[in-house]
């Protein structure tokens, strides 16, 4: 199980603090969601925690081992990261992406072992693409397109898997689609899993442990019930919610907010 | 039944696709290199040229134009177009900007300066030192130019890179301008800027494959990197690609590729914007399908183009600059239609 911490975690671009002294674990075998309003540092701290981006101060741990100072590759091997949106060239097709998935296990001119094309039907059959496989990415719909994207994140074999929205342009179903395949993969695989996620209900639903961010804070963090109330939301959204038992998964639901003036 | 999709490629077919591409390139280039070797002012039998290359005689001249100049000829032009080319695809994938060009980096423009300078101050130079003063100026400014950007506010973006290699390179254009004029090596410098790949010799040919052999092995080590890059910086450090070493090594691959090319032949424009964009129309986006491709059609391009300068006005030669566009924009212009019927 991979463990992924972050101690005095300060984050800073141009002088300008944007996360101070932050302390955060994500538990192994999870699903952890961070949530908070626009702009409060989510995406940031996911990304500086995924070694995409330097830290000013302050230390994040992978496997009690410094982050910084472990090799790119190495990391790579334990945790996956997919970034917000990410784009494809014209005409990759959906099983060359995922393939890409297999990098870090790769060097100089090797071709793909028996192994990792395994690991590929693996990843295509577990996301449903196996029929489309040779389609390019470009002509996918938002739905497949992110599945295609997961698919490859997944054939990179690390037991920490880390989204930054992967739910962001799909409409609810497809949405739905992804939330439970990364609840599958968890379930069944026993992955962690740490999401950025703006729908506070599937937070809720789907998520182990949330984390309730504003100016790169942590707020609250905890089960469902423990974020998912109004005190919390009005701190951390200043929004003014009604919640109440979702009745088909017995987890807190918002059903209505509004602003607060 | 079964459906499968109308635009579906496989990646073994992509392979094979490149074999046939790259088969059908190797013919081009041996038929342009003939072509070479046989047309220019005087125009030489099959059987001339295989005696100047198999028993040569020196003291026969269609012998020596074979060997002492067209032959080297024909090959600089195809190593200065493979080099051009490679540099081009590497220069848009490092900067993620389909304009980027070898010329984006200041490459040619250090290079011109250096060499005014040396023409001004130390005119009688051998080959091997205006190269090397060449090379050494398309180095400093492209150091110039990356500390200028890494010291910007959020470090080097492609955007950043891009503005300040153009005004870089603008303002040392201007300054060799002035200094050519001033010095009176004007006309030297203007003949060097159109390309001149007249002057090719054999100890050039050494030049260009030293920085070629170095060139090319960087290059083929970054091609699973570069491939990766148009997936985005993010996801590309998120496999675990050093990007830090990535992007020297790149920029060293284009600065020996280039510089070498621009040190002996000047600076011909175009084949680093446009051959790399028909290999990828022809190939799609993978490095290491795409490198061996632009090479060999950087190559045939500029050989045929050669050819082309020296038969469109003789004895006079054509700028060969202009004749790569005039051949390679309707195949460019071509390709980009058709892409677009596929697609829609």
């Amino acid at each position: 199980m991979t463990n992924l911490f972050a101690e005095e975690l300060t984050i800073a671009y141009d002088n300008e603090v944007i996360v101070d002294r932050l302390n955060l674990k994500f538990s192994p075998g999870e699903i952890t969601a961070i949530i908070g309003p626009n702009g409060c540092g989510k995406s940031t701290i996911l990304k500086t925690m995924a070694r995409l981006q330097p830290s000013h101060s302050g230390a994040v741990y992978l496997d009690g081992k410094l982050i910084h100072k472990t090799s790119s590759k190495e990391i790579a091997k334990k945790m996956a990261i997919l970034p917000q949106s990410p784009d494809a060239p014209e005409g990759l097709s959906i099983y060359e992406l995922i393939s890409y998935g297999r990098t870090p296990y790769q060097s100089g001119f090797s071709r793909l072992t028996t192994h990792d094309c395994e690991m590929i039907e693996w990843a295509l059959n577990v996301t449903g693409l196996s029929s489309i496989q040779h389609q390019p990415v470009d002509t996918l719909s938002g739905g497949q397109r992110q599945r295609a994207w997961i698919a490859m994140a997944i054939a990179q074999e690390t037991n920490l898997l880390m989204l930054d929205e992967p739910t962001t342009y799909l409409d609810p179903a497809h949405q739905l689609e992804v939330l439970k395949l990364l609840e599958k993969l968890n379930e069944e695989e026993g992955r962690t899993i740490v999401m950025v996620i703006h729908d506070l209900n599937h937070a809720a639903r789907f998520a182990d442990h949330l984390v309730a961010l504003k100016q790169g804070k942590v707020i609250k963090e905890g089960t469902a019930e423990q974020v998912m109330n109004a005190d919390v939301l009005k701190q951390v959204f200043n929004i003014d919610t009604e919640i109440i038992t979702d009745p088909r998964t017995g987890k807190p639901a918002m059903i209505s907010y509004d602003l607060i003036k | 039944m079964k459906i499968t999709g109308k635009k579906s490629v496989r990646p073994s077919s992509k392979a094979r696709k490149t074999l046939w591409i790259l088969l059908l390139g190797m013919i081009g280039l041996i038929a342009a290199m003939a072509l070479s070797l046989r047309l220019g002012t005087k125009t030489f039998q099959i059987e001339t040229i295989i005696q100047a290359i198999f028993t040569y005689n020196p003291d026969i001249t269609a012998h020596q134009i074979v060997m002492d100049i067209r032959f080297p000829r024909a090959l600089g032009a195809a190593l200065i177009g493979a080099f051009l080319a490679l540099s081009g695809a590497i220069m848009q994938a490092l900067t993620r900007n389909p304009l980027a060009e070898p010329s984006l980096l200041g490459v040619s423009h250090g290079a011109a300066f250096a060499l005014v300078l040396t023409l001004a101050f130390f005119p009688k130079l051998s080959l091997a030192g205006t190269t090397a003063a060449a090379m050494a100026g398309a180095g400093l400014t492209v150091l110039f130019i990356f500390s200028l950007t890494a010291r910007a506010k959020g470090g080097i973006t492609p955007v950043k890179l891009a503005l300040a290699g153009i005004a870089i390179g603008m303002f040392l254009s201007s300054l060799t301008s002035s200094l050519g004029l001033y010095f009176n090596v004007a006309k030297d410098m203007s003949f060097w800027y159109a390309g001149g790949l007249a002057y090719i010799t054999w100890s050039s040919l050494e030049i260009l494959s030293a920085a070629g052999v170095v060139g090319v092995v960087i290059v083929a080590l970054l091609a699973r990197s570069l491939t990766l890059l148009g997936l985005g910086v993010d996801v590309t450090k998120g496999l675990g690609i050093n990007l830090h070493i990535v992007r020297i090594l790149g920029v060293l691959a284009v600065l020996l590729l280039t510089g070498s090319s621009v040190a002996v032949s000047g600076a011909i424009g175009f084949i680093g914007l446009v051959v790399p964009h028909i290999s990828r129309m022809l190939v799609g986006s993978d490095y290491r399908l795409l490198l061996p491709v632009s090479a060999l059609l950087g190559s045939v391009l500029l050989v045929t183009a050669d050819v082309g300068a020296r038969l469109i006005n003789p004895p006079y030669e054509t700028t060969v600059g202009i004749v790569t566009a005039a051949i390679g924009v309707p195949f460019f212009l071509y390709l980009v239609r058709n892409e677009g019927s596929r697609s829609s």
